[in-house]
């Protein structure tokens, strides 16, 4: 038996969770710099899944299998291939920029370091979002649907109570009316995605009939399946195999989020603390789109290709939907949550593009928009620390006073509108040219929005960012050490990225391949190859 | 002497039980036709036993009394601890646990 | 000597890196650290100039591969360089008028307290634009394309505490971001029919598609020019640009970045050449646009702002030569070359005037500034004298190509285009006359009391005086032997076009068309005082000042319309899409208020309900048995 890498990643921010909760309340600082260095040990081991995969061996790698629940075919399966392998790496990456940059947020629920409390919320704080990262690690790694969906769900007790208990005091309408907001938006978080794990729910369940009716034995194992699938054992009839993928793909809707299943997202990420934000779009989301891409498409390939002309449209919405919503935002957590539509738009879009491009592409965009976003997020919420407000109309001037706070918005708006020479631009490229070689018309109708992605970054950083100081703004001090060790790297992998991805895609690419054959698609050839 | 006949008293036992339970207000009162109906059916099972003629029945009566005795600890404390808040043993002023 | 290209665009590269995340150490020595990187990257621009000159026409262009940037399947894109004549040309024109308007900066912008920044993006802006002419293929190209228009954004916008400003960046951005569009759709079309992107494999296999594509690309590719070089219908923003400090718009919105559509769309000759209806498109467009700056030109009263119209209407020029194929290829290119010289040169001399005027931009608050401005005054006066197209200077020989071979197109499309192209050059000397006039000549209108024209520093002078001479020499020494024409004809292909006419006649029509012009301006600013408050105007001239109203058209359609649209939407989100799902919670809430009546909290009341159910079990157990 050799050692078990990837429940170890899995497992370390999970007990370091734990520990953290478990800290007194007096050692405030010390449960802080405890979830911190747990989250960088999870890096660290992140790092070794990403050195221990090799693109060029089996599809999924450093496999785990015991049995859990033998009577239903449910295993321990743990897998990794090049697309789990790059999503844990972002996931483990960003998790202690969130825990950085929330440092003080739930400092002010403690109300100070009295002797003798006994309420933690910074204890509960870093344990949550840690205990959510050890969720979504282990949906990336997981091969078993039944384990996998387990933790799909789980993952929305922890961000329920990060979004209802440490929201954004800032509020035009005063603490109560932030506190109210604060709740219907866990609430909506957790019903719009509750309502989508039930009827995957019943997918999962359904699959699982399917498989005892027809292998003689009912698994849940992803391998197991598919393979059944390529070798003809397991042939759905096609109503069922397009009842159960509209099963899964509608949880993974909600959770990604599409047009019209949206509308949790901009309240989330309005009422949550800006950290809390960036682990919703950045983290929690990605699981969605993942799971688009290895479920919907690895166990349905001939449903998904049926319901390819509406989610397409879908997804173009979504895209032109967001970018134009976002436009007409005055609450800046919101505006970026628009965007954030928008952009997974773009990643479904590449997702059911079924071209090889497409696929990397809405890889390399789920990491790009996790780090862009974090960027933009992030900054956004350091600003809103300081003026106390969310909205766009208290600001004016801020690059006079914070000259550098300005420079990393922009730079973070600018990943936003896909900037070539910055990473999120290759992930668009790729998915706009995936598109465009299967379906030209929805390809340029894509194209044609960076302008609104263009308009909507711009007219926040001029309003926000330009023009004169305004009174609010005065005296407002520059990004602090601690700040600036959260920015630096984002936006010096964002370069890196934009520069060099090719680690990123070597890693991705042999998987697409290995997900293209899954749907039995090849990418369509040029023109002048197929007159040859 | 016919053993149906120890039905009959146990399901009269029972019926008193039940009917105290839903028109005393004193708790005391109710908790002790909880006890009735307990032991109601104690009887009942242990003539099952002797019907059937195997000791099923007998021990299933020894689980309740286990029980029945376990719960009149907590449900006396209880009680005793209502008393002292409210001044009252009545079961209608502990309505406070609705949705 | 290859792996010297990549140092062209290093050093200025290095530079911004260092300028912008240096801090404030730097104020002190960070401009000189700019000036040095750019003149570095001229300098090994020479040095390959020189090397390129020692080889064989035919082997003169150099390649250097770097690394695969994004390997996808056979999506295979590379950060490579591609030197070749026409680059070279690019090259030695953006990093030699770049080091003279870094020289030029250090004087007109000592006095701001961000001017270490400014060289910053002054550094960014010239390593995105030597990338943009070096890459090897066109998603390389959009890289360097979108570089400039992020370094033109923060430059344009430079003085971000005027709100003028600041909308007048992201206005550029975003008119930019169209034409990119059309790039971005230009390169997805080409990996669709030819699989790839890099200008050698793509260019090569123009033959083996249909003209149908081949038009489609083409197009796009002009959408892209338009943005970037301001031709109609993208022109709008090139005026606003005018709110960043002068040597921006010599460098940025004059020399160099402007002409990068021209840039694009020579560099794709092979596409156009294929696709005569793409063609047909660019030099209307072209033949458009030099009439609308011309006109635009005419009317304006801030001086930047007429450059502006002024430059549009050359690159309009420009296009037109690039539109008309291998005949004018060359002559674009040498057009662009010329007027970089001048039009930076004319800038220049306009920052210069500024600099002595208290920053003053309205011409009719000039008057006679030829006595206190020599320097300023004589410099000026030759690019105005090129740029008019006086015969011997630069923008004579030039022009003078460009009519020729519009004529050259033949039939009733070369007599159009050659019309335009004379009556344009008669109102280029009309307009420039009119600057000339209001700013040097005439009575002074300013309050001697206020204002102290004075000549400028050395450092800003001494790059006016290198760009003079450039306005003046640079088209004959081009012209010689058809020297410029041989350089180039490797990458461009040259034909001599010949007009219905005998080219005598074309430059006498040229030289007939510029006294026209001169003589109009004469009769209308300089022969009567000019008012300082300018007269109401007729209709066009109304007009004119607006950008001929089509400022006014996008305002209303697309600002006006977009706010509405994004309104409605925001307002549908909230009512319309949220309000279904509210409404199903609130159903569901109204629902279980309902049910949760039945919890009243006394304890009897539940032991009720519980052997209500109780008997129900039994009975229906019994009901069971019985049946």
């Amino acid at each position: 038996m050799s050692f078990p890498l990837l429940t170890v990643t899995a497992l370390v921010p999970a007990v370091g969770a734990v520990a953290t909760a478990a800290m007194p309340a007096a050692r405030r600082s010390a449960a802080k710099w405890l979830a911190l260095s747990v989250s960088l040990v999870t890096l660290g081991l992140a790092a070794a899944v990403l050195v221990r995969f090799d693109p060029g061996g089996a599809r999924y790698q450093l496999t785990e299998s015991r049995p859990w629940i033998a009577e239903f075919g449910v295993r321990y399966e743990l897998g990794v291939d090049g697309i789990g392998a790059v999503l844990v790496a972002l996931t483990a990456l960003l998790v202690p920029f969130i825990l950085l940059a929330g440092w003080h947020d739930a400092d002010e629920e403690a109300g100070g370091d009295k002797p003798g409390r006994r309420w933690r919320p910074t204890q509960g704080f870093f344990a949550l979002i840690l205990a959510v990262e050890a969720m979504v690690v282990i949906s990336f790694l997981a091969t078993d649907v039944f384990l996998f969906y387990i933790f799909f769900e789980a993952m929305l007790i922890p961000m329920y109570f990060l979004i209802g208990g440490f929201g954004d005091r800032a509020h035009e309408h005063g603490e109560e009316e932030a506190s109210r907001q604060r709740s219907y938006a866990a609430v909506k978080f957790l019903l719009y995605n509750l309502a989508g794990g039930l009827i995957m729910l019943a997918a999962v369940i359904g699959l699982y009939a399917v498989t005892a009716d027809q292998l003689g034995e009912g698994t849940f194992s992803l391998q197991a399946i598919t393979e059944a699938r390529a070798s003809g054992e397991l042939e759905m009839a096609t109503n069922t195999e397009r009842l159960l993928f509209l099963g899964f793909f509608f949880a993974f809707a909600v959770k990604a989020p599409l047009f019209p299943l949206h509308t949790w997202l901009p309240n989330a990420m309005g009422e949550a603390t800006a950290p809390v934000a960036v682990l919703i779009t950045a983290v929690v989301d990605k699981v969605g789109t993942f799971a688009m891409l290895r479920y919907c498409l690895g166990l349905f390939p001939e449903a998904s290709e049926w319901a390819t002309p509406v989610v397409l449209v879908l997804a173009l919405i979504s895209i032109i939907y967001g970018a134009l919503v976002a436009v007409g935002q005055r609450d800046m957590k919101r505006l970026i949550a628009y965007a954030s539509i928008s952009h997974f738009g773009f990643i479904i879009l590449g997702v059911f593009a079924m071209t090889s491009q497409g696929h990397s592409g809405a890889t390399l965009y789920m990491v790009n928009h996790g780090i862009s976003t974090a960027a933009l997020m992030l900054v956004a919420g350091f600003l809103i620390t300081r003026r106390g407000s969310r909205l766009i109309a208290d600001y004016g001037g801020v690059q006079k006073v914070a000259p550098v706070l300005a420079g990393a918005f922009l730079v973070g708006g600018l990943a936003t509108l896909s900037l070539p020479g910055l990473a999120p631009f290759i992930s668009e490229f790729l998915v706009l040219v995936g598109t465009f070689s299967r379906y030209p018309v929805v390809g340029v109708i894509a194209a044609a929005t960076i302008v609104l992605a263009a308009l909507y970054v711009l007219v926040l950083y001029q309003r926000t960012m330009t023009g004169p100081v305004k009174e609010g703004v005065k005296g407002m001090p520059d990004l602090r050490v601690r700040e600036l060790a959260v920015v630096t790297p984002l936006i010096a992998l964002l370069i890196f990225l934009g520069v060099f991805p090719k680690p990123l895609t070597d890693i991705v690419n042999p998987a697409v391949e290995h997900t293209l054959s899954d749907v039995e698609k090849h990418d369509p050839a040029p023109d002048v190859e197929a007159a040859k | 002497m016919n053993p149906v006949n120890y039905l009959y008293l146990a399901a009269l036992l029972f019926t008193i039980g039940a009917a105290g339970v839903l028109v005393r207000r004193n708790a005391i009162i109710v908790f002790m036709c909880v006890e009735l109906m307990l032991n109601a059916s104690n009887l009942a099972l242990v003539t099952f036993s002797r019907l059937h003629g195997n000791l099923d029945g007998q021990i299933m009566a020894f689980f309740t009394m286990v029980v029945a005795a376990a719960e009149v600890v907590v449900g006396l404390a209880i009680i005793v601890t209502f008393f002292r808040s409210r001044h009252s043993a009545s079961v209608d002023d502990a309505s406070l646990m609705k949705l | 000597m290859e792996s010297l290209i990549g140092l062209l665009v290093g050093a200025p590269l290095l530079g911004a890196a260092v300028l912008l995340c240096g801090g404030r150490r730097l104020d002190r020595t960070g401009h000189w650290l700019g000036t040095l990187l750019a003149a570095a990257s001229f300098v090994v621009g020479l040095l390959l100039f020189a090397d390129m000159l020692g080889k064989d026409t035919e082997q003169r262009a150099m390649h250097q591969h770097l690394f695969s940037w994004i390997p996808v399947a056979d999506f295979q894109a590379d950060v490579g360089f591609q030197l070749d004549q026409l680059s070279m040309t690019f090259v030695l024109l953006i990093s030699g008028v770049g080091t003279l308007i870094h020289v030029y900066s250090i004087g007109y912008m000592e006095h701001d307290e961000r001017r270490r920044r400014f060289f910053g993006y002054l550094n960014l802006f010239l390593a995105a634009m030597l990338l943009l002419v070096l890459a090897d293929n066109y998603l390389l190209l959009y890289v360097g394309w979108e570089g400039v228009g992020l370094a033109s954004y923060l430059l344009i916008g430079f003085w971000q505490h005027k709100p003028s400003a600041a909308t007048a960046a992201k206005k550029a951005f975003l008119v930019n971001r169209v034409g990119d569009v059309g790039l971005s759709i230009a390169i997805m079309l080409m990996f669709t029919t030819f699989g790839t992107f890099a200008f050698e494999p793509v260019l090569e296999s123009t033959g083996e598609t249909s003209e149908g594509k081949l038009t489609a690309i083409g197009l796009m590719l002009l959408l892209a020019a338009c943005g970037k070089s301001a031709q109609v219908p993208l022109q709008s923003w090139l005026g606003d640009a005018m709110e960043g400090p002068t040597p921006v718009s010599a460098l940025i919105h004059a020399a160099t970045m402007v002409t990068a559509g021209v840039y694009l769309i020579t560099r794709s000759g092979e596409i156009f050449n294929a696709a005569p209806d793409a063609q047909l498109v660019v030099v209307t467009v072209g033949a458009v646009t030099l009439l609308f700056g011309a006109i635009v030109g005419c009317a304006k009263d801030d001086i930047k702002k007429a450059l502006a119209g002024s430059t549009m209407s050359q690159i309009g020029y420009m296009m037109l030569a690039a539109g008309l194929g291998p005949i004018g290829y060359a002559f674009a290119i040498m057009h662009l070359v010329t007027h970089g010289f001048f039009k930076a040169g004319l800038f220049l001399g306009a920052g210069s005037v500024m600099h002595g005027m208290n920053d003053e931009v309205d011409m009719r608050k000039y008057g006679g500034l030829r006595k206190h401005m020599p320097v300023t005054f004589v410099t000026f006066g030759l690019g105005y004298l090129a740029i008019i197209g006086f015969p011997g200077l630069s923008g004579f020989f030039s022009k003078d190509q460009i009519i020729e071979a519009a004529f050259a197109k033949g039939g009733t499309q070369g007599w159009i285009l050659g019309t335009c192209a004379l009556l344009g050059a008669a109102i280029t000397a009309y307009y420039m006359t009119r600057v000339m006039l209001l700013t040097f000549f005439g009575e002074k209108r300013w309050d001697p009391a206020e204002t102290h024209p004075h000549e400028s520093p050395r450092t800003m002078t001494i790059p006016m005086i290198v760009l003079a001479f450039g306005s003046v020499f640079a088209g004959g020494y081009f012209k010689l032997n058809e020297n410029f024409v041989h350089w180039l004809e490797p990458v461009t292909e040259f034909e001599h076009g010949h007009p219905p006419m005998s080219a005598a006649t074309v430059t006498a029509a040229t030289v007939v068309a510029l006294l026209i012009g001169v003589t109009g301006a004469w009769f209308q600013y300089g022969r009567r005082p000019v008012p300082v408050v300018a007269p109401r105007g007729s209709l066009l001239t109304r007009a004119a000042r607006r950008d001929l109203l089509q400022d006014d058209l996008n305002h209303v359609v697309l600002v006006k319309g977009g706010e509405h649209l994004t309104r409605g939407l925001v307002y549908l989100d909230h009512k319309l899409v949220d309000g279904v799902v509210n409404g199903t919670a609130a159903s569901f809430g109204g629902l279980s208020g309902r049910v949760r009546r039945v919890q009243n909290g006394f304890v009897r009341s539940y032991a009720v309900s519980m052997f209500g159910g109780a008997a129900v079990l039994v009975a229906a157990t019994l009901l069971m048995r019985a049946v």
